[in-house]
């Protein structure tokens, strides 16, 4: 966003060598630290953070606080894993559905077709109600879907949970198409996806649809005003954000192997925002930046603290960030360095 | 060229134009007047599409614009210059411009248009890569005037052009509107500052508690006791 101003060298070099130079390095962990552990955190911390950037398209660049992003993540779980592991059911009138067992590519696609698709369904219901009305539908939203996933047990097993989840199947170099089921090959799909999503979501916000939504969060009867399709930027906004969140929830499906009704709990929706706003809302590297920081947190933690001490360090380092930080650390860094640059 | 038929318009149950019916004649320079509240934001609301009347009729060349959304009445060539916050800050000033002229598909027309408000802005011009927060008030006022022309409008309306700005600045606007009309667009302005918008005006309505109480050309508002006694009283002396 800010960044953009000058094409001079160090804006470069921010802006190209950094970033990929550490996504080289994320990718050479498996090969220098091969720790099983290690990779197991990072690869939840990338499924997570996949989930943080979907939700800074809505949260930081539209504005609109979504507190049932976890939603379309348990969607693209559960489409993912009833696609891969087939199903049987009743849907009345006599009748059945019934899917075979697909491929996981096709599951993944499912993942984000389905999610997409709830996402546009409420971006149409619930833009016409704004700001506070909209955070309580969307709670709603992901409680319901909850409640589905809890008692709708012919399809989703209930609390029994969905179980036996293929692996994702991918062409792997010297292997052929193989299951992914060793932690790196895991680790690195999921470095891809992010990788990804960043790009799509930079490419979005940097094109003429992002300027319309900076537009419009910034001044929205300005931005109605000058011919933007305020309703239009906000679907397709929810649209993209939520098949993302679908993507990382069918990654999660494919990768835990198994996934139950918790996957719609409330606290990851939280995780995530807190991802978000730490990092900085409204920048590209913020939920990445604070979901390195949250997603690692819990685990860095693990060895050294008994859990309720944990989770009071992990409280604690939330409030000391908003306080001192309030638009988060990745804003506070680009003014540091364009201070130092000045 | 336009016309409002008994417009009424309110937000919620608080109604905030009763039966109001005006007039804009091609090429002329219209200003509307009162205290706040009266409902003169609002009548720019209404016509530009922001705010949808609850009864009545608006008219623009002969077609029923009441209804419409924004954007289709921005792209029978009403531009809007609501009040407040007149820039998207975050934009660059180039931004903005480009903003202006979002539904206009002939970008060669554009980009002569871009650069014939940087001849004619030289502060935009020189600033065109910056965040548009970074300007002074009356940069960002100019800014938002060039940004609605960008959309080669017909009718343009500016909400308090001179709200918020020294001085020596409010001249400045009130010339550039002047000159916009002599241009061959035709102006429809709101102002709190009755006098300056009185002098420039061909006609003024005077609106009170959203209906007009009187009109007529800006001379005979200017000269009207009623208008002098309400309106001008610190302004005369």
């Amino acid at each position: 966003m800010s960044g953009g101003e000058s094409a001079n060298r160090p804006g470069q070099f921010m802006g190209y060598a950094l970033p990929w130079g550490f996504v080289a390095l994320l990718a050479l962990v498996p090969v220098v630290f091969p720790d099983p552990y290690l990779l197991a955190v990072l690869t939840s911390a990338g499924i997570f953070i996949i989930g943080a950037i979907s939700l800074n398209l809505l949260l930081g660049y539209t504005g609109q606080l979504s507190l049932g992003h976890v939603a379309f993540f348990g969607l693209g779980a559960y489409a993912s894993a009833l696609a891969t592991l087939g199903f049987d059911i009743a849907i009345g009138f006599g009748l059945r559905l019934q899917v075979a067992p697909q491929p996981v590519w096709v599951g993944f696609l499912a993942a984000i077709l389905v999610a997409g698709g709830f996402g546009w369904l409420l971006g149409r219901l619930a833009f016409r109600v704004r700001g506070a009305f909209f955070v309580i539908l969307t709670v709603c939203f992901a409680q319901v879907l909850r409640m589905v996933a809890l008692n709708w047990v012919e399809l989703t097993q209930g609390p029994m949970a969905l179980i036996g989840i293929p692996g994702f199947a991918l062409w792997w170099p010297g292997e052929g198409v193989v299951e992914l089921t060793r932690k790196d090959q895991n680790y690195w799909l999921v470095l891809a996806v992010t990788v990804l999503a960043f790009l799509l979501v930079r490419q979005l916000v940097q094109s003429r649809f992002g300027r319309a939504m900076v537009a419009l969060r910034a001044n929205e009867s300005l931005a109605r005003s000058v011919g933007i399709r305020v309703t239009h930027y906000l679907t397709v906004a929810a649209v993209i954000s939520a098949g993302i969140a679908g993507a990382a929830g069918s990654l999660f499906a494919h990768y835990t192997r198994i996934i139950d009704p918790d996957v719609f709990l409330f606290i990851y929706t939280v995780t995530m925002v807190i991802m978000v706003v730490t990092g900085g809302k409204g920048t590209l590297w913020g939920p990445v930046v604070g979901g390195f920081i949250f997603g690692l947190m819990p685990d860095l933690l693990r060895g050294t603290a008994p859990p309720e001490v944990q989770w009071v360090i992990y409280g604690a380092a939330m409030i000391l960030f908003v306080m001192f930080l309030p638009r988060g650390i990745v804003p506070a860094l680009q003014a540091l360095l364009r201070r130092r640059a000045a | 060229m336009l016309r409002l038929e008994a417009v009424s318009a309110g937000y919620g149950r608080i109604a905030a134009l009763k039966a109001v019916s005006l007039e804009v004649r091609e090429g002329e320079l219209v200003c509307l007047i009162g205290a706040n509240g009266a409902g003169k934001s609002t009548t720019l609301r209404a016509i530009s599409g922001l705010l949808a009347p609850g009864a009545g009729r608006i008219t623009w060349q002969g077609e029923t614009i009441s209804g419409l959304a924004p954007r289709e009445v921005l792209a029978r060539g009403i531009a809007h210059c609501p009040e407040g916050r007149r820039i998207f800050p975050h934009l660059t000033v180039r931004e903005n411009l480009e903003m202006g002229a979002l539904l206009r598909r002939d970008r060669a027309a554009v980009a002569r248009d871009l650069a014939a408000m940087h001849d004619r802005f030289p502060r935009l011009a020189e600033r065109s890569r910056q965040a548009a927060g970074t300007l002074s008030g009356g940069e960002q006022q100019m800014l938002a005037i060039a940004r609605a022309l960008m959309s080669r409008p017909k009718l343009v309306m500016f909400d308090e052009p001179s709200l918020g700005l020294a001085p020596s600045l409010v001249d400045a606007v009130f010339a550039l509107v002047a000159e916009i009309r002599a241009a061959g667009t035709t102006v429809l302005m709101v102002e709190q500052n009755a006098m300056a918008a009185l002098r420039l005006a061909d006609r003024a309505y005077l609106l009170e508690t959203g209906q007009v109480v009187t009109q007529g050309t800006g001379a005979a508002l200017l000269a009207s006791p009623a208008v002098r006694d309400a309106y001008l009283g610190g302004a005369t002396a």
